[in-house]
């Protein structure tokens, strides 16, 4: 098959591009440090100007664009073969609106500015609060469809709750500040972001990379897939919190960064020829392309008006959408 | 060994009785025709015989108590073939199929020559190796039927389980599957098949089990189970009984009338 023989090609294409997207996402920016002169700085032990620049904004803005785009990739693919639905994605379990209440609430009582941490902190709590009421809900027979209502139920809370700080504002600027932090973005962000957020990241990416021959099974359904063998309680736990912990801790540092998880693994699905265990690493390392992509896209089209990443993936995702749902309209129907 | 034991199994769907206390065993070498009218339960009794469903009672698979098994080692005494023919992503053929090797892999192993050469004898022996790479959401609900059914002969357990596996198959492909069933049943395996089609499950079950409103009403040689009084008060049909070399031959013809 040729899907077989070009899925390795795939890989190292997706990787190889990877590799190159982080390099160029840590040449781009303000200071205009030429490419040779940031590489050096980044080895050597000098702590001159160039060198914090390089380590303290860029490399860990590079490290968190793409680990983020790999946690939304990932979790999109595994989301869409566990629910067995093209429309699900990250945000669908409502992880992401509850870390971004927890966010928003940390913005509203000042406790981010007491101390810096506070923001993610809260945000990964709010995370943690909505996979226990989704787990709770779902139950230990409860299946994909009681997994999406319960997602959707949370969301819509989270996102009434956020309204009502919102609404609730003290004065104009808290309001302006929740507003932005909830467009998503990277700039600012630190290496305590990164040692807070990547270990968290990496136990929900081995939790959701275990899932691939499950989700293979569960293309002919749940019932065929229990009898081949697969548990299906453990596989919804391990969808349910690998997706929580990756995606609660992208959320928790970089605000809700929409359509890549659902976008990334539509465009590769039928480059792996369709094959869900298959799509997991490719959609990881596709996530990870169109986030440094996007992280660089911003800082080149508008250096001055911070432009924030979630709505430049939203402004270029929608239509893509919309064009891939016109484009496989006739199989659909 | 007793591939299949089920004793005082009941079920209980939303606080409705489907089954109520049901019991009977499963030899090797048996071809068993599951039949009954719509909503007798046929389906009930496969799915919670895989603990697809919450059950009273206890069932024994390949000799041990079902409910002390985890899910590879129900898969790999039963396989399953389900009513619904779902294929959720545009996959080929050959995947579907080799699917039904998963219980067996170890990890993250890729397909042995012996994993192989079995996807291969399946696919043969339901005639679907002419389109192995074409995509298998893309086939006709007849042939979707046939890669599913060579996925559950993939997963070569001694007990396979079909619910209503000749639904959509042309004549040829119906008596293909039957004979098929009947020489897995040859070969010492046994298959448990929940059949409409009166007439098939009478020529090619080596035992039927009918099913009436949650409970087992007959079950034995075709001959037994499928009588005039039975059709009459099971099903309502009044219906034509022959035979044919040397095999019965059942065909409903008319709704019975109240009175008779």
């Amino acid at each position: 098959m040729s899907a077989d023989r070009h899925y390795p090609l795939l890989l190292a294409l997706l990787a190889a591009a990877t590799v190159a997207l982080f390099l160029l996402s840590l040449t781009v920016g303000p200071a205009g440090i030429a490419f040779l002169e940031s590489m050096k700085a980044l080895v050597s032990d000098k702590a001159d100007g160039v060198a914090l620049i390089m380590r303290e904004i860029r490399l860990p803005r590079a490290i968190l664009g793409g680990m983020i785009g790999a946690t939304l990739g990932l979790s999109g693919a595994v989301l869409q073969g566990y629910l067995r639905n093209p429309l699900a994605e990250p945000g669908l379990l409502g992880i992401s609106a509850s870390a971004s209440l927890g966010a928003v609430l940390a913005i509203y009582t000042g406790l981010s500015a007491a101390f810096a941490l506070a923001l993610p902190l809260a945000a990964l709590t709010g995370a943690v609060a909505a996979v226990l009421v989704v787990q709770a809900l779902a139950g230990q027979r409860g299946g994909a469809l009681i997994v999406i209502l319960a997602g959707i139920a949370v969301t819509s809370f989270a996102g009434a709750m956020t309204s009502l700080a919102l609404n609730l504002s003290p004065n104009p600027f808290a309001a302006l500040e929740i507003m932005f932090w909830m467009l998503g973005s990277l700039t600012d962000r630190s290496m305590v972001h990164v040692w807070l957020s990547a270990p968290f990241m990496l136990v929900g990416w081995l939790m959701l990379a275990s899932l691939g021959r499950a989700l293979d099974a569960l293309t002919l359904g749940s019932e065929t897939a229990a009898s081949m063998g697969i548990e299906l309680r453990k596989v919804q736990f391990l969808a349910v919190f690998g997706t929580a912990a990756s995606v609660g801790a992208a959320t928790a540092v970089a605000g809700a960064i929409g359509f890549v998880g659902l976008v990334v693994p539509h465009i590769l699905r039928p480059l792996v020829g369709a094959r869900p265990s298959r799509l997991l690493p490719a959609s990881a390392l596709g996530g990870a392309c169109v986030v440094l992509t996007a992280d660089i896209l911003v800082r080149i089209i508008a250096p001055e008006r911070d432009l924030k990443l979630g709505v430049l993936t939203a402004i270029v995702g929608a239509p893509f959408f919309l064009w891939l749902v016109f484009r496989t309209r006739r199989s659909l129907l | 060994m007793t591939l299949l034991s089920v004793e005082n199994l009941s079920v209980e769907l939303g606080h409705r009785p489907v089954l109520h206390r049901l019991g009977f065993a499963v030899q090797p070498g048996e071809f068993i025709g599951l039949i009954g009218p719509n909503g007798a339960g046929k389906s009930t009794l496969l799915r919670s015989v895989l603990n697809l469903l919450p059950a009273q009672g206890q069932v024994r698979l390949c000799g041990t108590d079902a409910a002390a098994m985890n899910a590879r080692q129900r898969a790999a005494c039963v396989a399953y073939l389900a009513q619904e023919r779902e294929i959720a992503w545009a996959v080929p053929v050959e995947m579907v199929v080799a699917l039904g090797r998963s219980p067996h892999r170890p990890g993250f192993a890729a397909l042995t020559d012996k994993d192989r050469a079995i996807v291969d004898a399946a696919m043969r022996r339901m005639d679907v190796e002419a389109f192995r790479h074409r995509i298998a959401t893309e086939l006709s609900g007849g042939e979707k039927a046939r890669v599913l059914a060579a996925r559950a002969l993939a997963q070569d357990t001694p007990l396979l389980l079909a619910d209503e596996p000749t639904a959509g198959l042309d004549p040829a492909h119906q008596i293909a599957l039957m004979r098929l069933f009947d020489s897995l049943a040859a070969d010492g395996r046994s298959v448990v098949a929940s059949l409409h089609d009166l007439g098939l499950a009478a020529r090619w079950c080596s035992r039927l089990i009918l099913l009436d409103r949650g409970r087992i009403v007959a079950d034995g040689p075709p001959a037994s189970v499928l009588t005039p009084q039975s059709l009459r008060a099971i099903y309502g049909v009044e219906a034509w009984f022959g035979e044919a070399d040397g095999a019965p031959i059942v065909h409903p013809l008319d709704l019975a009338t109240p009175e008779s």
